[in-house]
């Protein structure tokens, strides 16, 4: 099927909510990031991508976030052509994808309310429905009664959670979470995760790009493997493949 | 753009410069040693300017006329002078008053020996000038008028004038270029500290999904409310610095004070207070749209 057919074909099927068509990302030095990269992702699934580093996952995330441009192929995001989205449109897009990161990137002088607020304040609610999102999604998270408290007081599991309330609180419909558990400990590992799925029941697409064995195999989620820029394998219900 | 919007914005800008006091207090200093430079150079400048416009209004050249001139030609020859641009005053002086002044000035109780005035033919026009620099066209001109018997100037005081206008010129072009040249560098470098500082927190507003507007507006309010601080303070400083000083030469130097023509605080403060104003809220406004702008393409 040629490039213009395959696009088509992504734009009439509804239930699809991100498409690669032949992704290419090459940086100005060295190999190509992702060569080729061919992929569908439904709406409601829970995806991980698994992969050494320098496998390309990071770049994938950019991409989907549209913090980078592909060099060729095709992207669509929840209806959005990335390949010709205008700056000026860019924010309205993201604020249909919660994003969690590794390192939580909370505001550090903003306490846990203000730090999950600021995501509603972005997207311009009253302060009458910040009043009552706020408080009722950090019940979810389980940080309720910590809702003043500054990030370098919390664990690294908690200010996680606040970082994934700011991610849900403006209702997403796709959620990537990249290395959401790689500062954290087995226990609070499992609890983030157990909450992503819970997230996914709710009907939330769910991209966890990740390095924990343990918890891909677990889980028996679809898993897409990338080496070296390349999709080596792309399984429901999969696991981790080693890299030898 | 929603009410609480705008009030959140607004409480964010304000908020920014607590929240970042090392950076906010480098800010302000930065700004207000340059504005106090400024300030400083200008009220010297400003000064000096108006000594040298008085002492250039004080020159003037003197006209004297063939005798038995009649006045009818003597009041044509002064419309004629007037009508020029470089004058900006024209002054007749009579025979009569011309040895009164002598007079008072010279001779004192020495001139009752006199019974006719020996001054007869000294009628002339003092002939003030807006540009001391064209005095000497001024008197090829009034050389060349018919009925005009002598010119009489001070050659070297124009001269001199001309050449302080000059150097004052100069001095302020070259002294306002290292002081731009300061404060560019100063100012830039405080933006790159702005940059790192605020560098995570402005990803994070965009990757949230912040337009650029509501990332910058924060940044914007609190650039210029840093501007404002940094102007204010050299202005205060400035204002009892200069009451002292002008103090202290009129005590101490009261000949002085009588030589030269200083300006007021006021009339100082007319242009200082707008134009220190207006760079800090516009250095203020530009840094944060420069230190913003390079992290928006996110």
């Amino acid at each position: 099927m040629s490039a213009r057919g395959r696009r088509r074909r992504a734009s009439s099927d509804s239930n699809e909510i991100i498409t690669l068509t032949d992704v290419c990302k090459a940086y100005s030095t060295g190999a190509p990031a992702l060569k080729d990269v061919n992929l569908r992702i439904n709406k409601g699934e829970f995806v991980f991508i698994v992969g050494d580093s320098g496998s390309g996952k990071s770049t994938l995330i950019k991409l989907l976030l549209r913090e980078l441009t592909i060099t060729s192929g095709y992207i669509n995001v929840m209806g959005y052509d990335l390949t010709k989205i205008k700056h000026r449109k860019i924010p309205k897009f993201r604020r249909n994808i919660g994003i969690v990161f590794q390192d939580f990137r909370l505001l550090k002088d903003r306490n846990v309310y203000e730090n999950v607020a600021f995501a509603q304040r972005i997207i311009q609610k009253s302060n009458k429905e910040i009043k009552k999102n706020v408080p009722s999604i950090l019940a979810i998270v389980g940080l309720a009664g910590k809702y003043k408290a500054k990030p370098k007081q919390l664990s690294g599991g908690e200010q996680q959670r606040v970082a994934l309330a700011r991610a849900l609180v403006n209702k997403p419909t796709v959620l990537l979470a990249d290395e959401p558990t790689g500062n954290l400990d087995p226990k609070n590992s499992w609890e983030i995760m157990k909450l992503l799925e819970q997230i996914n029941e709710n009907g939330t697409t769910v991209l966890v790009v990740t390095h924990n064995r343990e918890i891909v195999n677990a889980m028996q989620k679809r898993v897409i493997t990338l080496k070296r820029g390349v999709i080596v394998s792309d399984e429901e219900k999969g696991g981790y493949i080693d890299e030898d | 753009m929603r009410i609480n919007t705008l009030f959140y914005t607004l409480r964010q800008g304000f908020r920014n410069i607590f929240r970042n006091k090392w950076f906010t207090l480098a800010s302000i200093a930065t700004i207000s040693a340059c504005l106090f430079l400024f300030g400083l150079f200008y009220a010297i400048v400003a000064n000096f300017q108006n000594i040298v416009k008085n002492a250039e209004q004080g020159v003037s050249v003197s006209v004297f006329f063939d005798s038995g001139l009649e006045d009818s030609r003597i009041q044509e020859i002064g419309e004629m002078i007037a009508r020029r641009t470089e004058v900006s005053n024209v002054h007749f002086v009579s025979a009569d008053e011309a040895w009164e002044s002598f007079k008072a000035d010279y001779l004192g109780e020495y001139a009752d020996g006199f019974t006719e005035n020996p001054l007869a033919d000294s009628a002339n026009y003092q002939i003030y000038l807006n540009d001391v620099s064209m005095q000497s066209a001024l008197v090829t001109y009034l050389e060349s008028i018919s009925g005009v018997r002598k010119v009489n100037r001070s050659e070297i005081t124009a001269t001199t004038l001309t050449g302080v206008n000059a150097l004052v010129a100069y001095v302020s072009v070259g002294i306002i270029a290292i002081l731009l040249a300061v404060s560019i560098f100063l100012i830039s470098n405080t933006v790159m500290i702005g940059i790192s500082v605020r560098k995570e927190e402005i990803n994070i507003m965009k990757y949230i999904g912040a337009t650029d507007f509501f990332v910058r507006s924060p940044f914007v309010i609190e650039g210029m409310l840093i501007g404002l601080i940094g102007a204010a303070i050299p202005l205060g400083i400035i204002y009892v610095l200069y009451n002292i000083v002008m103090e202290y030469i009129l005590e101490r130097f009261s000949m002085l004070s009588q030589l030269l023509s200083f300006l007021t605080v006021t009339e100082i403060f007319n242009v200082l207070i707008p134009v220190s104003l207006g760079i800090g809220v516009g250095i203020g406004f530009l840094g944060s749209i420069t230190t913003v702008r390079k992290h928006l393409r996110v």
